[in-house]
């Protein structure tokens, strides 16, 4: 039967749900100019739903509904949060979007992809968690070859199908295998099993990298990354804003909840384990990104970079190590998505990518020049925006958890990381267009863009500034894991 | 002490960069009006704070504000000021004052003064810049220090990117931009250790410098991480051999920026390395002095000859900066009280005369188009002003009596001959090359004939930048002449810092 308990445990996803089947009614209905105003139906329902949620849904205290399937904790619903609101701002960037903007099931593909992260978020069982895997994933493999006429979006799309479908299969063989030697397919009774020395530790350390595989390529941790620089630049913007963000974020969530529950008693072995990736992703993420020449690429090494900053707050397997995760994800989400926003708004107007192109940008619209700025120093950790902040709480649980190598090989990427993203501003601020007559060329900002824009900025300063409530949140959820 | 002094000395000028960038971009006029204005309150406001310290009880830390910031981790916003970091932020208040009044900029086509192109974003980076300046002097948490600290260090970039020395200002910007970055970061892995040791030490989670001074670090600990977190801080002093980035820094800025960074920011670079190095881990600076004293010993001297050979005016100040910086080093190193003194004042009156110098150099360039001082000669005539300046400019930079670089040289020397009298001996040749550069420099560029290109196009000098020399000249002579507007505040910040010398 279901209790109230249920009810509210699953009340952004039915939320969700609903809104999907409003845009449903409603869409046939519109005229073909007017299809783009989804994109304000989508935003302000899950703006609403987020305020709902706050509202009536909040967890207290941790407790598994639905047989164990999911688990209802602040740890989930801080994610959740997160992806709708990620969710919310991607549909703002998709309305103006010429080939996707006008078409209602792009937006609907885009509800039931965060469905299926809030899952991934707070799913307890392997079962019920393949399930959100593969609910977060299908949509995106559509959303990334939604423009059929594009050769190089149909390409994405494939790429990123394939890439995927495989990676989920040998996760999901790691899963049977878990589910063999314990007989459980509960996450927090697995972890009972593995204390009591069910399972010997080079079998664990097996089962650990086969699951490893499927979240890693969720993740685009080095060597699983292969997909993401082709995906990013194939895909429609919006779309690789999304999935460099939400589709990672909910990645280390189950990461997360995974490791630090199921094999928290294999520790020793999956942290060092982990910290190997981590110092592998920055430093490939970082290097790679230096020769880009096409900034969507640039972007997509560095967001493979960043993945690597934020293991480190795993591989701390602390309290203070998730709160930096999430407090990590937080910020960076906000931060990566400005920038694509920054990105997006201007090949709108010029239909240019490449890096170059970017020249006497900030004459063309200072004020978007200036919200590129905020975005690229918040990538580099610079204050007063998010991304410093961030890092800083990653390093320390890095440092605090005796990893001071991979805290050294972090800072060693993040200089680096200053100077690809400060390269990228010298076009943006120095250089001029080739006739230096750039105010005939400006680039207008649409109002959907100034509205997610101007909402991103303020977040990645607010976030790099008054950070003791997000970081009372991230604790709240991070504390959830060690109960 | 009710008005919150340091906060708002330290804010407004974020407050104002935001209030300029809102402003639209065509109104520059404007914008420049809210620049001066801020600069003169912070000024105001930065000079009352001093007069307070000063005639008040001169104790400890004064002015001390608290603000939770992060409770869980212990990160607080805690400003306060003590007699090493006063003067300081009198300095900066200084500096971002004159550095507005040349950077206004006149009409006059044929002189390329001042800041023509997009002075709304260069007033609001260069605020930001002044805004992270002034936090890293009031704050008395670690966290906050580093926030602050990077807040200074990324305006840089794009202020010598875009409005710098078109040959060379990409390749100095970025060099600058990483070199100080690294030495950041690699100062932040030492406090991350630090706060961590601390917590394991005393069970308390806390970033505030205060507690940390007595937080019992091993001293095997501070042997191993006062390298980093010193030499971290000490690049951005221009410590020997990491001073490179900073005469390419100083010739590509713009004339407003070279006054920043000569004057203020590589003080940042001296001040934490004491505040953070020396104070909190006081064993390891014990340990290592030795190895501070000879890179800084070198770093006069060697500054000093590299000055010497210049011709180009803007390196030779920016290598006679290397050489002064390494005495303020110097005397950090010598861990005594004439050193340390000598240190201090030497960081005030080095700020004031190198950004007196920047601004003549830039004032002079600004009409003659080059810096070369071969090309130069007969400004005496042309812009009486600047050649008055640059004389007392001099005069502190040779340490003459009667002038603040006497004040702040002649200790640090005594203080050197304390611990070895050797070195004293060497780095005191520097004063000899120092006199000889300086001298050759005001007959080559200041007197003799005007040369015959340069006839006619010498415009005079705005009104405005004349209040900004007439005002730093009359600050260094002040000293000079009545040492005790300084030395006793000096003197209390030194007694806190061999208190905890002596306690270790």
């Amino acid at each position: 039967m279901f209790t109230s308990l249920d009810f509210t445990s699953i009340l952004p996803e039915m939320l969700i749900l609903a809104l999907g089947v409003i845009l449903l009614i409603v869409e046939p209905l519109w005229k073909e100019e007017q299809r783009r105003n989804a994109g304000w139906l989508i935003a302000g329902g899950l703006l609403a739903v987020i305020v709902i949620s706050l509202l009536f849904g909040q967890p207290r205290g941790e407790s598994a509904v639905f047989g164990g399937m999911i688990r209802f904790d602040w740890f989930g619903f801080f994610f959740k949060m997160l992806f709708m609101f990620a969710a919310a701002v991607t549909a703002l960037l998709l309305m103006d979007h010429e080939k996707v903007g006008q078409r209602g099931e792009a937006y609907l593909m885009l509800l039931a992809s965060i469905i299926g992260m809030n899952l991934m978020a707070s799913a307890a069982d392997l079962v019920m968690l393949y399930l959100a895997i593969e609910t977060a994933s299908i949509p995106l493999y559509i959303l990334a070859g939604f423009i059929i006429s594009d050769e190089r979006s149909t390409e994405a799309g494939f790429k990123y199908l394939l890439f995927g479908t495989v990676a989920s299969t040998i996760m999901l063989y790691g899963f049977s295998l878990a589910f063999g030697f314990s007989g459980t397919t509960d996450l927090y009774q697995l972890a009972g099993m593995f204390a009591a020395g069910g399972i010997s530790l080079p079998l664990s350390f097996g089962l650990i990298a086969l699951v490893l595989v499927g979240l890693a390529f969720k993740m685009s941790l080095v060597p699983f990354h292969f997909w993401a620089p082709d995906v990013y630049v194939g895909a429609p913007s919006p779309v690789a804003g999304f999935l460099s963000t939400a589709s990672k974020a909910a990645g280390f969530a189950v990461v997360a909840r995974f490791f630090f529950v199921a094999f928290a008693d294999y520790a020793a072995s999956w942290t060092l384990l982990l910290a190997i990736l981590s110092a592998i992703t920055m430093t490939v993420g970082n290097l790679l990104a230096i020769s880009q020449t096409n900034i969507k690429r640039l972007l997509a090494y560095s967001s493979v970079g960043h993945a690597g900053y934020a293991l480190i707050g795993v591989v701390a397997f602390s309290e203070l190590g998730a709160t930096s995760v999430v407090f990590y994800l937080a910020a960076y989400i906000l931060t990566n998505l400005l920038a694509f926003g920054v990105v997006m708004a201007f090949s709108r107007v010029t239909g240019l990518d490449d890096i170059k192109d970017y020249a006497g940008m900030s004459r063309r619209n200072p004020v978007l020049a200036l919200m590129m700025l905020a975005a690229f120093l918040s990538l580099a950790g610079m204050p007063p925006f998010g991304g410093f902040v961030g890092k800083v709480f990653v390093f320390a649980a890095g440092v605090q958890a005796n990893y001071v190598w991979l805290v050294v090989v972090g800072i060693l990427n993040s200089i680096v990381g200053v100077y690809y993203y400060l390269t990228t501003m010298k076009f943006v601020y120095l250089d001029r267009m080739p006739n230096q007559d750039e105010e005939n060329h400006p680039i207008p900002l649409t109002r959907p863009y100034a509205i997610a824009l101007a909402v991103l900025t303020i977040g990645v300063i607010l976030v790099g500034t008054v950070f003791a409530p997000w970081f009372s949140w991230a604790t709240g959820g991070a504390l959830a894991l060690f109960n | 002490m009710n008005f919150p002094i340091l906060s708002v000395i330290t804010f407004l000028p974020f407050a104002a960069a935001v209030i300029m960038l809102l402003m639209p971009a065509n109104r520059k006029t404007e914008v420049r009006g809210v620049a001066l204005a801020t600069a003169s309150l912070d000024l105001l406001l930065a000079g009352w704070m001093y007069l307070q310290y000063l005639l008040g009880e001169m104790t400890g830390y004064q002015f001390i504000e608290q603000y939770d910031w992060l409770p869980m981790l212990g990160i607080s916003l805690k400003f306060g000021v003590d007699g090493m970091s006063a003067p300081l932020v009198l300095l900066t208040g200084v500096v971002m004052f004159t550095g507005v009044l040349i950077s206004w900029g006149n009409d006059d086509p044929h002189v390329m003064a001042g800041i023509q192109d997009r002075p709304r974003e260069f007033f609001a980076f260069l605020f930001l810049l002044a805004g992270g300046v002034f936090g890293v002097f009031v704050s008395l948490d670690l966290f906050m220090l580093f926030f602050f600290y990077e807040i200074a260090v990324f305006p840089m970039y794009l202020l010598i990117a875009i409005w710098g020395w078109v040959k060379t200002r990409e390749y100095a910007a970025m060099k600058l931009t990483l070199y100080l970055f690294i030495g950041s970061v690699i100062a932040l892995v030492g406090a991350l250790a630090m706060y961590w040791t601390q917590y394991q030490n005393t069970g308390i989670l806390s970033f505030d410098m205060i507690q940390m001074e007595s937080a019992g670090f091993s001293a095997s600990f501070q042997y191993a991480w006062f390298l980093p977190v010193f030499f971290g801080f000490a690049v951005l002093g221009g410590i020997w051999p990491f001073h490179n980035w900073s005469p390419d820094g100083h010739v590509a800025a713009p004339t407003a920026v070279s006054m920043f960074h000569a004057g203020v920011l590589m003080k940042l670079g001296g001040f934490a390395a004491l505040r953070v190095g020396v104070m909190l881990l006081p064993q390891g600076a014990q340990q290592w002095s030795w190895l501070i004293m000879t890179f800084a010993g070198i770093a006069v001297v060697y500054g000093a000859f590299i000055a010497f050979v210049q011709t180009d005016l803007k390196y030779m100040i920016g290598f006679s900066s290397v050489s002064h910086m390494g005495l303020v080093m110097l005397g950090i190193s010598t861990l005594n009280h004439n050193g340390l003194m000598g240190a201090g004042v030497q960081m005030f009156s080095h700020g004031i005369m190198t950004a007196l110098f920047f601004a003549i150099t830039g004032m002079i360039y600004d009409r003659a188009h080059t810096r070369q001082i071969p090309e130069l000669g007969g400004m005496m005539k042309a812009l009486p002003f600047t050649g008055v300046g640059f004389i007392i400019g001099g005069l502190v930079s040779m340490g003459m009596p009667g002038f603040s670089g006497f004040i702040a040289e002649f200790p640090i020397f005594m203080g050197v001959w304390g611990r070895a009298w050797l070195l004293a001996v060497i780095a005191s040749i520097s004063i000899i090359i120092t006199a000889a550069y300086i001298m050759v420099d005001i007959r080559k560029v200041f007197f003799g004939a005007l040369p015959e290109k340069l006839e006619g196009h010498i415009s005079p000098i705005t009104a405005l930048d004349k209040i900004a020399i007439v005002f730093l000249c009359s600050l260094m002579v002040l000293i000079g002449m009545f040492p005790a507007v300084m030395t006793p505040m000096v003197e209390r910040g030194v007694e806190n810092i061999l208190r905890l010398l002596g306690g270790a």
